[in-house]
């Protein structure tokens, strides 16, 4: 569904990741692991579309992306269901329910998000992936401050889109309980030696 | 589309200071001004219009450094930069729900300020037509230039700094259809600029911003 | 051999530095000619004195304030068309050297309207406009400041210069609009064409290519400057980010 080939990326005018290559079949998982500053975020950015690539090519995906950042975009002033009701209408869909069962929302509907603890909130920006209806996943650390039981249900709702032909790329370092190929991406850092390349033009000075 | 303006305009109602802090420093506007220029009615009769007009300007800028930032800092525009929505749709709605919680309900009390500042009795319904015209150029503009500075730490300065001088136009047309129409003159050539500018604003400035929004989450 | 090679930084350095010294030798001699010329060797005028000749530094750099402006512009179009780092970093020289002129432009437009109008500054469609140029400058500069990411600040100062130039361009209009019915007959300048006898619009000419000259001189060995700039920031968070690597 993805496929990355020598992908090079580069931020604030330094490359951070050369020669990259990897692919994500339908119903796969990839695992992205790497020290702090590794550059699993800025590659999941990329992938997102939401950062230009600085070299190879990224294919795929452009339309069947569900990207979940480190905040979760979520409003303090709207309840659980307004928040997620508001995604299902931007994405088309009427999996707003769906979302907030699989995750255990439902007694917090009518909850304002302000109101919610931090896992919590975590949890109901996990179900605004679900509510996207969108076949690719493309998570950045997401379980940060989800308790245990948390980190199962989101486990199980991750093999639930798995196993009904979706894929997702997860940044994370713990273990959530399905199978799922993993990816170091420490061996792909650039290294000082490496200019960015811009364009088609040599401009090797930078 | 309908979903996002309704979601900014309850975040709007539901934060409750938005809206009414900008019609409040409108009406400061309206009473400082002649305290400071003395109550002479002929005097402020003479610069009721620009004085609406400034304060029409500054009180829409009031609100915008947090147009985009608030989605910016909670990572929404993230999210909404991924989704099926188009980007210069997201800006248009967002400076629509700007307009419609800043700018109309000033258009709506600037004919009460008029009194206060003694604007002549032919100039209300040009004063009425030429901010319900102009303002929703004011909010377009300032989306704009809320887009160039979402990035920033301290953007606010900047961005009046920024915004001031792309509203002169919109500012001398918009005053002027006020002015010529209190004093019964022609009013025709200004109020069909103000409307261009309006129009062009409408039809240009999203994409602009939207390639501004893209290089700012990069 | 195409003229986008000059955006190669290598190759604009190369050919910058070899062009500087005479490009410098030849704004100075044309600025030196041309001033000398102006002021020392034309006649007072009969109806002005000798205050008309400040229109020997009003003029060009009035002209150039505006020049530097669409410079500008056609730099940060390249830029975002075609990504070319030189273009933008050149934009961005440009921008105090446009400044400057235009400030140039509206102090020796005050200083010569003291003893012409009886006074420093006059709420003139020319002026103004030239007071609101300023004011787009003034923000152009700051939003270049403020923002860290080179690239980043490349791509939102150009879209800002697109968009100013629209509305740079509609105030001028607005401008002429506004004060067309306080001020009574023809704005106050000259109109050069006409109202200027041969005697003082040859060495005006003459200041006018120095100010141009002097304007490509300045603006190149700032760009000059600023790849220089660039690339010792991207030197150095290279040898940062390796040296992260290594502990």
């Amino acid at each position: 569904m993805l496929t990355a080939q020598d992908l090079s990326i580069a931020r604030a005018g330094v490359m951070v990741l050369v020669g990259l290559s990897f692919t994500l079949p339908a119903g796969r998982a990839l695992i992205l692991r790497g020290p702090n500053g590794a550059g699993k975020t800025t590659l999941l950015r990329a992938v997102a579309r939401l950062q230009p690539i600085a070299g190879g090519s990224l294919t795929g995906g452009e339309e069947d992306i569900a990207y979940g950042a480190h905040s979760d975009g979520v409003k303090p002033t709207l309840t659980v269901a307004e928040n997620l009701q508001f995604w299902a209408q931007v994405y088309g869909t009427d999996l707003a329910g769906f979302a907030m069962e699989s995750l255990h929302l439902e007694a917090l509907a009518q909850r304002r998000a302000g109101q919610l603890s931090a896992g919590q909130k975590r949890r109901l920006g996990l179900a605004r992936i679900l509510v996207t209806g969108r076949s690719i996943w493309v998570l950045d650390e997401p379980t940060v401050s989800l308790d245990a039981a948390s980190v199962a249900l989101f486990g199980l709702a991750v093999a639930a889109h798995l196993a009904a032909g979706g894929a997702a790329l997860i940044a994370t370092h713990i273990d959530l309980g399905f199978a799922a190929d993993v990816l170091d991406i420490t061996a792909y850092r650039a290294g000082p030696q490496v200019p960015v390349l811009s364009g088609q033009f040599d401009e090797a000075f930078l | 589309m309908r979903a996002l303006l309704l979601r900014d305009l309850r975040l709007a109602f539901r934060a409750g200071g938005g809206f009414g802090l900008s019609l409040a420093f409108f009406l400061m506007v309206a009473v400082i001004v002649p305290l400071g220029v003395g109550p002479a009615p002929a005097t402020l009769a003479l610069i009721a219009a620009g004085v609406l007009w400034v304060g029409a300007l500054l009180a829409a800028l009031l609100s915008l450094d947090r147009l985009f930032a608030l989605d910016f800092e909670d990572g929404s525009l993230d999210l909404l930069a991924t989704s099926p929505l188009p980007m210069g749709g997201v800006v248009a709605v967002k400076a629509l729900a700007h307009w419609l919680t800043t700018g109309l309900p000033l258009v709506a009390v600037s004919p009460v300020l008029g009194l206060l500042l003694n604007l002549p009795r032919e100039g209300y319904v040009w004063l009425l037509v030429s901010l319900a015209i102009g303002t929703p150029a004011l909010s377009m503009i300032g989306a704009f230039g809320a887009s160039l500075t979402v990035g920033l730490k301290r953007g606010g300065l900047l961005l009046g700094l920024l915004v001031l001088p792309l509203y002169i136009p919109t500012l001398i047309f918009g005053a002027e259809v006020v002015k010529a129409g209190a004093m019964g003159a022609e009013i025709g050539t200004p109020l069909a600029a103000l409307a261009a500018i309006t129009a062009g604003a409408w039809a240009g400035l999203p994409l602009a911003a939207s390639m501004a929004i893209r290089a700012n989450l990069k | 051999m195409s003229i986008w090679e000059y955006a190669n930084p290598k190759k604009f350095m190369e050919t910058s530095a070899l062009a500087l010294p005479w490009l410098t030798g030849l704004s100075a001699a044309l600025l030196g000619a041309g001033l000398f010329w102006g002021y020392f060797l034309t006649p007072d005028a009969a109806k002005f004195g000798s205050t008309v000749k400040i229109i020997y530094l009003h003029v060009p750099s009035a002209m150039m304030s505006i020049s530097a402006w669409m410079m500008m512009l056609v730099a940060s179009l390249i830029w975002l068309i075609r990504r070319h780092h030189v273009s933008a970093l050149a934009a961005k020289a440009a921008a105090p050297v446009g400044l400057t002129f235009t400030l140039i432009g509206l102090v020796t437009g005050a200083i010569w309207g003291q003893p012409m109008w009886g006074t420093w500054w006059a709420w003139d469609p020319r002026l103004t406009s030239f007071l609101i140029l300023t004011l787009f400058y003034f923000g152009y500069i700051a939003l270049w400041q403020a923002i860290e990411d080179p690239d980043t600040a490349a791509d939102l100062t150009s879209v800002l210069c697109i968009v100013g130039s629209v509305f740079a361009f509609l105030s001028r209009y607005a401008v002429l609009f506004w004060n067309q019915g306080l001020h009574q007959g023809a704005s106050l300048s000259l109109d050069k064409q006409e109202n200027v006898s041969d005697v003082y619009w040859f060495p005006l000419l003459v200041c006018i290519a120095g100010f141009v000259l002097l304007f490509v001189t300045l603006v190149l060995l700032r760009t000059r400057t600023e790849i220089r700039a660039r690339r010792m920031a991207a030197l150095l968070s290279r040898e940062r980010s390796g040296g992260e690597r290594l502990a």
